[in-house]
Parts: structure tokens; sequence; C-alpha cells
């Protein structure tokens, strides 16, 4: 080969090599600013939640053992002030299940209704409506349930309307496209080979589904539900809404009650910085913290088991 | 053609006049053909030549791809497959099939196999405990998993998983196994063993095998059919189409001049 020629293509070659690997060290740089950023922040929110929430335990003397067994809620009442926030948690915790009970069955429903039953049309009407759901803001969920589930559930099941009923419904219907969506790419993900041979072997399709498709999606299925829990458990504005707010354990579906959430969002304004009351709050707040550490462990731990 | 299909031996199916479309693509044309009892018939030929179309009909699973529409015979135990009337769970209980790439299902080798015989009805466990034990004994598989039968099917190599389907195929006792090119997955030795059990099956079963590699048809198969663009070239007995071929472009096929 022609000498000249090497030496300047060699030239070329070194100098674009040097602008290729400033470019490759500064994209290399902004990722990773990014990614620091985000832990950072995220460890700055655990540290600040976990030393607040943890005060009114350790510098005014809340028992934790009131706070976590009693069902007398009362920081306000200046000669005996009571931190019981059990019904909070039972508030919590019944929303987030009940309303995962309805929208488990009724997300996996839709979704094996568009993998499996009617691929090309379902999908076409079901995808845009769940999308349309996702989009709808929690406040206007919210309205929705204050000014027409309210009214009717008063006037049909009895009592106030505002109730752990009206909350699990609405929170059902926020959550049913999160539970929805990924049923749908936990069944549309499972291998083509998986039908034939079920098919292949006499099955019909709902055996099929029944006892190949639905066992072979379950970890994933089961993340879908728990995202839609974690979604519910940390909603506040909506349930706010129709619940009810009231500081009392419910003893049935269509009592008053009310959440972690609401009741933060409730008292976080009138409480002082600092003061007991705002301070029990942030351990309110700690609990919400705890809960979704729990459901990522949960989530990591069913994608663990997933098997395509 | 023709000589074959003329003789006098049993068959399980009859094939007539089958002419298949895909919309308004015409994929079989016009095909007679005859598959005999306790036999393996291997189905040779390029890319998009029909063979697995083909080979899809005879259990009807080529019914699940929308707009395919047919027309002839395919007769099989007195009934025309074509008329739709037919009990597919029977059908398909009776024309087993293996695909090419082995799907066992995320279930315990146990599960996998007893599958069948519990959807068409079975309950009792001694019973089932006993077609597991036939059906992976038969597949020569028993031996390397008895001990690991509730263990997931997915932790098997790729050899055993096919062989783990064939199992599968077989528990509900067929008449027909059908083969997908059941072996372009699998590696040599796997491949062999393989061969050697559809060799073996052959007593208790008909095998109908789809296969792209030539030296497996001539090494398993009694009778080899070569398609061509949706046509069956020629259908007979595997040492005349691999050694005298009736047909020039069967010739060039078999002895690598396209394909």
């Amino acid at each position: 080969m022609d000498n000249k020629t090497m030496t300047a293509s060699q030239r070329l070659l070194k100098k674009s090599n040097k602008s290729l690997l400033q470019m490759e060290l500064r994209g290399k740089s902004i990722v990773l600013i990014s990614a620091l950023i985000i832990i950072t922040a995220t460890i700055s929110i655990t540290i600040f939640l976990g030393t607040k929430g943890l005060q009114a335990f350790f510098n005014n003397g809340v028992s934790l053992y009131e706070f976590l067994t009693s069902t007398n809620w009362n920081p306000t009442n200046a000669e005996s002030p009571a931190y019981g926030a059990v019904p909070f948690i039972v508030g919590s915790f019944a929303v987030t299940f009940l309303s995962a009970l309805i929208a488990a069955p009724l997300g996996i429903g839709g979704a094996i209704f568009m993998t499996e039953i009617a691929p090309s049309w379902g999908k076409k009407i079901l995808q845009p409506v769940i999308e349309l759901l996702v989009g709808i803001p929690s406040v206007v969920y919210g309205f929705i349930g204050l000014s027409v589930l309210v009214p009717f559930l008063r006037d049909s099941v009895g009592g106030q309307g505002f109730s752990l009923l009206a909350g699990m419904i609405v929170l059902s219907i926020m959550i049913l496209p999160t539970v929805t969506s990924i049923a749908t790419d936990a069944m549309s993900s499972l291998p083509k080979g998986l039908r034939e041979s079920s098919y292949a072997i006499g099955a019909t399709r709902w055996q099929t589904i029944w006892r190949v498709l639905i066992p072979a999606a379950m970890p994933t299925l089961l993340t879908a539900v728990v995202l839609g829990m974690a979604r519910a458990f940390g909603e506040a504005l909506a349930v706010q809404m129709v619940i009810g707010n009231v500081r009392t354990l419910p003893s049935a579906i269509t009592d008053p009650s009310a959440t972690l959430t609401t009741i933060i969002t409730l008292n976080m304004g009138h409480t002082t910085f600092g003061s007991v009351e705002n301070n029990v709050l942030w351990s309110l707040a700690l609990i919400l913290l705890a809960m979704s550490f729990i459901f990522i462990i949960l989530i990591r731990y069913l994608s663990s088991r997933r098997q395509f | 053609m023709g000589q074959a299909v003329l003789t006098e031996e049993k068959t399980v199916f009859d094939i007539k006049n089958l002419n298949l479309w895909y919309g308004k693509n015409l994929a079989l044309k016009d095909i007679d053909f005859a598959i005999y009892n306790n036999e393996i018939t291997a189905i040779i030929g390029p890319s998009g030549c029909g063979k697995s179309t083909f080979i899809k009909t005879l259990n009807l699973m080529i019914q699940n791809i929308p707009g395919v529409r047919m027309s002839g015979e395919i007769n099989y135990d007195h009934q025309n497959l074509i008329n739709g009337k037919v009990d597919l769970v029977d059908l398909r209980k009776k024309v087993g099939m293996v695909f090419q790439k082995a799907n066992p299902f995320p279930k315990s080798i146990y599960e996998n196999v007893a599958y069948g015989p519990k959807i068409h009805g079975l309950k009792k466990k001694g019973k089932l405990d006993e077609i597991v034990e036939r059906s992976l004994r038969d597949v020569f598989l028993w031996d390397e998993v008895k001990d690991r039968l509730n263990t997931s099917a997915l932790g098997l190599s790729g050899g055993q998983q096919q062989r783990l389907c064939i199992a599968r195929a077989i528990a509900t006792k067929p008449d027909v196994i059908l083969m997908d090119e059941p072996t372009s997955a699998l590696d040599p030795i796997s491949t062999i063993k393989i061969e050697e059990l559809a060799l073996q099956l052959k007593k208790d079963y008909s095998i109908v095998m789809v296969t792209h590699n030539m030296q497996q048809a001539a090494r398993v198969s009694d009778r080899t059919a070569f398609f061509l663009m949706g046509e069956l070239i020629e259908y007979a007995h595997t040492s005349k189409i691999f050694s005298a071929p009736s047909d020039k472009r069967t010739e060039d096929y078999v002895t690598g001049r396209f394909g």
C-alpha cells in the first residue's frame, strides 16, 4: 500500500479517535451524574423521613407501642393526647387489599381477553380505554366518586355513603390500568409454543388458559397486582374525597374510615413543624415508606421467579 | 408418483385432492397422499414448500391460523376432517404433535406428561402414575428423571425436553405422532437419540416427520414425500426417492442442487 495514504489515514484515525474518546467521556459523566443524583435523592429522603418519623418516639416520648396498637387517635387533646395509629393502618390496608380484590380479577380477565380471546379487536378497543384511565388525574376520580358514587352508595346501601366501600371502588378503578397493562404484557410475552402444544394435545382454549398460560405467567401477574396495590396504598387525594375521614376503626365496609395518606394530607396544614402532632404525621409517612419498601422487595422476589 | 400409494398396506390417513388457501394464496395444491400404519413418513422440501402447512392439516392445527380455507378430503378413521364436524379434542388425542422447538410447560416433569390424560378427564393418581412412567420409559427418559419427577421440566437439557414433549404426546395413546422438524434445534447427539426413538416408536405408532435434513429422512423414514411450492412432487419408498427418483426436481433436491 502507498506509504503516504497510510500515514494520512492513520493521522485521521487518531484524531477522530481522540474526539470520540472525549465524547465517550462526556456521555459517561452525564449519565453517571444523573444516576448519582437519583441515588442521593432517594437516600436523603429515606434518611430525612427516618429521622423525622422517629422523632415522635425519641424526642416527644410518644410510645411506639401505643402508636402501633392503640385505636385512639387524638393528638390535639391538650390534657391527654392519644397517638394510636391503628385505625389508619387498618384503613390503608383495607382499601388496598379490597381494591386489589376487585382490580386483580378484572385486570387479569381483561388482559386474557385482549391476548387470548380477541387479540385483534379486543386490543384495539381495550388498550385505548386503559390508556385513557391512566391519564385521568386522581382529583377527577375523587370528584366523580364524591358526586356520583357517594350519593349512590348512600341511597342503595345506606349510611353516609362516605365509606371504605367508596374508597375501595374508586381505588380499584384507579389501579385497574396498572394491573391490566402489566398482566397483558405478561400474557403476550409467553412463548407461542405453550399455546400450540397445549392445543395439540387436545386442550380447549379455556383449559389452555387456565392450566398452562395463567400458571406460566403467574409471577408477572402477581407483580401486576402488587404494583397496583402499591399505587392504591400511596394514593391520597381521591381516597380522601370519598372515604369520610374519621378517626375511629371501621367495623363494616360501609363505615367511613381514614388511611395513612388521608390523615397526613388533612392534618399537615394545621400542625406546626416540630410539634408532636406534626411529628406523629411523619411517623405515619415512615410507615408508608416502609410499606413501599416491602412492596418493592415483593416485586423483586416475584420477578426473580419469572420463567419467561 | 403413485407406485407406493397403490400398495395394499393399511393406511391411517387418506388424503384426496387437498387444497389449502391462506386468504387468497393457494398454499397446498391438489394433494393426494396416504400415510401408512407403523411407518415413518418423512416430508422434505425447501422452505415455504408447504410441508409444515401440510403436517398441520393432519391434526387441524392449521385452523388456528385465521383466513385458512381447505377443500378436498383428509380421511382419518372413516371421517373427513375437513367437513367441520370433527371433535378436535378427540382428534388431537389420537393425533399427537411434537414441534420444532421443545416447549415443555413450566410445570414439573410429571405434570407435563400427565397433562394430556388429565385434560381428557383422567383423575386417578395410580393410573396417572402408570401412564407417566410408561410414557417416560417409552422415550428412554425414565432412568434420567425418575428421581426428580416433581422438579421443573425447564431444568432439563434441550434434547431431554424434546423427548419429554414426545412423552407428553404419547401419554394420550395416540395412533399418529406428527413431528414438525423435531431435531432442528438440537445438537447431533440429541438428534441421534430422537431418531433412534422414532425408530422404536414406529412399532406402536405411525409417525409423520417434517425434516429439513435429508440425511435424517434417509436414515429413519420408510417413505419420503417431496413437496415443492405447495405441490406433492413425488412420494415413494425412501430408498427409491434417494436412489432412483422419478422426477427431475426430486433428484435435483436430494442431490443438493437447490433448496
